[in-house]
């Protein structure tokens, strides 16, 4: 049985539906995330499960048990607000203790429990000091320590690092998966970078409006993309609109309008003049002179238009016959100075033909 | 740098002149006479005998005399009750108005301080007309009833401005960590809501404990306080001496409470200072 079951639930606000339908399940001891530009439903399915709000329809159940009519104070998980929420007017052993006093806990066990808490979180030092007398990062893992401190069934992280900034927020991010796995408590962590939830997450939900639009493990999120819009939240990608040549069991032959014909593969029984998109990551792209030959089943000529170093590569627009401007990401591996292919060069951009994908919608 | 200085001094004594004469001429010069005066001795029809050395005199009086020191309770009765009753009446209704959707807000603090628009002395009176029939007129409760209605507004408005600026984050997560309605309230709303609480006790205890106009006109002739004593001494009893000494005294009473809700505040708002 999931830890957690969403049975096609949904919210409304009015005239707008805010969460459509959404069906999924958490299992015990997952990093789940909840990903989704703002406005997309992801908050709301998150406060719906904290118990803050409540769905028109479906039902929420943890453990198999229907949440509906128990109040968030009753429930057994607890969140980490995207602004922190501590309790300005007590400390941080305070805050970490208040989920343990609400328990009804005895006085020896809340004071060892929070001293391991604050263990947990590197923050012993700071346990009388006031939240507003600590960092942003600091500030963080306090209300990490509060969350986690009682044993929730389920710890909800609202945006929680969002505050931060980036150089912190990577270290958190190491700190949150090494902190997950030592706790062995379900997350289930809701996100607009969609950086941060392929590097936390064991499942990520991608959302749209409403919808779940697809729920994968990041790598295949990220190398299998369900449609145009996941893949094109996901990461960099370049988007050819094409039109299916022919398919057979192993090779499928595309055609882009004023490039060509593309050679992939798909596993998919696929007919011959359905339309749809191709979906190619920059990093799979080589691009070589005009002159150099390339053992690779898809080469187009273009010229470089812009070039973006951005040290550990660089980032290539090169334009093709057909006026599409095609990106491509190479490593600056080599010692020594990066060598470039400058503005206005003419190059040939090629990839294998299991490097893109075509999708259907 | 020199002179930006030298401007940035002059600017700062032109701007605190005005309010240092008027403190001077005011407050501190009024204070300094009667404090001189509270050592002389009363002239024979009123004002002040010639000098004739200092005088404690007065001071014996009111120390030895109980009635003094009942009044003077009484006083402190009077303005702890009238302080503790407002903060009861006011608590909710700021909480209210605090919570009230941003446009019905401001009407609501609008109708709170609507009183104000007429004078203080005719409100009174009206409480004559109200309390007369009810045969409350001249009594201890009229006495308790003008005064909260008097002060209730500064109660009030210090709370609701504290209560207004609380993050509602804050009452979620202690609800999200296992807090009822009622932990809510006394863990985080109320120790919270204490700096208000301060500025408005603050607000309505020193006035009332130097109210002179309420029991001159609600009460009846045993519920004189402090302030219509030094009237007593000054128009009546033309005991200028005295008057000054009660008027010390009241004065140094008040600072102490105030000093004191300082000492306390200064311990109890660890932290909330942050939000408010």
């Amino acid at each position: 049985m999931a830890l957690l079951e969403l049975r096609n639930v949904t919210r409304r606000f009015g005239s707008l539906e805010a969460v459509k339908n959404v069906s999924l399940a958490i299992e015990a001891g997952e990093f789940f995330t909840l990903l989704g530009p703002s406005g997309c439903g992801k908050t709301t399915i998150l406060r719906m499960i904290a118990g803050f709000d409540a769905p028109d329809e479906g039902d929420i159940l943890l453990d198999g048990q229907s949440l509906s009519g128990v109040p968030p104070e009753q429930r057994p998980l607890h969140t980490v607000f995207q602004s922190y929420a501590l309790f300005p007017h007590m400390t941080v052993a305070g805050n970490v203790a208040f989920p343990l006093e609400m328990a009804g806990r005895p006085k020896d066990e809340i004071r060892r429990r929070v001293g391991e808490a604050l263990e947990l979180v590197h923050l012993v030092a700071k346990a009388e000091s006031f939240p507003h007398e600590i960092s942003g990062g600091e500030k963080q893992r306090v209300a990490l320590a509060r969350g986690l401190v009682g044993r929730p069934r389920l710890l909800l992280l609202d945006e929680s690092l969002g505050a931060l900034d980036a150089k912190l927020r990577e270290q958190m991010q190491i700190e949150l998966i090494a902190l997950q796995r030592q706790v062995g408590i379900a997350f289930v962590f809701v996100t607009h970078a969609q950086d941060e939830a392929l590097a936390l997450s064991h499942r990520v939900a991608v959302m749209r409006a409403g919808r779940i639009e697809q729920c994968d493990e990041p790598d295949r999120l990220y190398t299998q993309p369900a449609n145009r819009f996941v893949a094109d939240f996901i990461g960099k990608v370049n988007l050819i609109d094409v039109e299916v040549l022919a398919a057979s069991k192993v090779l499928l032959a595309l055609r882009a309008p004023g490039l060509g014909e593309i050679a992939a593969s798909d596993p998919r029984p696929l007919r011959a003049g359905e339309s749809g998109t191709f979906a190619l990551r920059p990093e799979l792209i080589r691009i070589f002179g005009r002159k150099e030959s390339a053992d690779l089943k898809n080469r187009f000529e273009g010229k470089v238009k812009e070039l973006l170093y951005l040290g550990d590569v660089t980032l290539y627009k090169v334009e093709l016959a057909n006026g599409f401007v095609i990106e491509a990401l190479m490593p600056n591996a080599a010692p020594g100075r990066a060598k470039f292919h400058e503005v206005g060069d003419p190059v040939a951009v090629c990839w294998r033909h299991d490097a893109g994908l075509y999708l259907r919608e | 740098m020199a002179r930006h200085a030298r401007v940035d001094r002059l600017a700062r004594w032109g701007m605190t002149l005005p309010p240092t004469v008027f403190l001077l001429a005011f407050v501190a010069a009024p204070a300094l006479i009667m404090i001189l005066a509270s050592f002389r001795e009363p002239g024979e029809f009123g004002g002040l005998a010639p000098w004739n050395g200092a005088s404690f005199e007065a001071y014996r009086f009111l120390l030895t005399d109980i009635i003094y020191a009942e009044i003077f309770a009484r006083s402190l009765l009077v303005a702890v009750l009238t302080t503790l009753i407002c903060l009861v009446l006011a608590y909710p209704l700021a909480w209210l108005i605090a919570r009230s959707p941003k446009r019905r807000r401001d009407l609501l603090v609008l109708l709170v301080m609507l009183p104000f628009a007429s004078n203080f002395l005719i409100r009174i009176y009206a409480w004559i007309m109200l309390l007369g029939p009810l045969n409350l007129l001249f009594s201890p409760w009229a006495v308790m009833i003008g005064m909260v209605y008097v002060h209730l507004p500064f109660m009030v408005l210090p709370l609701y401005v504290n209560l207004e600026r609380h993050d509602p984050a804050l009452l979620e997560a202690a609800r999200d960590l296992g807090a009822g309605a009622w932990t809510r309230f006394s863990r985080i709303t109320f120790p919270l809501s204490l700096p208000g609480i301060y500025a408005g006790a603050a607000l309505v205890f020193i006035p009332v404990f130097g109210m002179f106009a309420v029991p001159e006109l609600l009460g009846g002739t045993g519920d004189i306080l402090i302030a219509n004593l030094i009237k007593e001494e000054f128009l009546q009893n033309r005991d200028w001496p005295l008057g000054s000494a009660l008027s010390i005294l009241l004065t140094v009473a008040v600072l102490a409470c105030a000093g004191l809700a300082t000492l306390a505040a200064r311990r109890g708002f660890k932290g909330t200072e942050a939000v408010s």
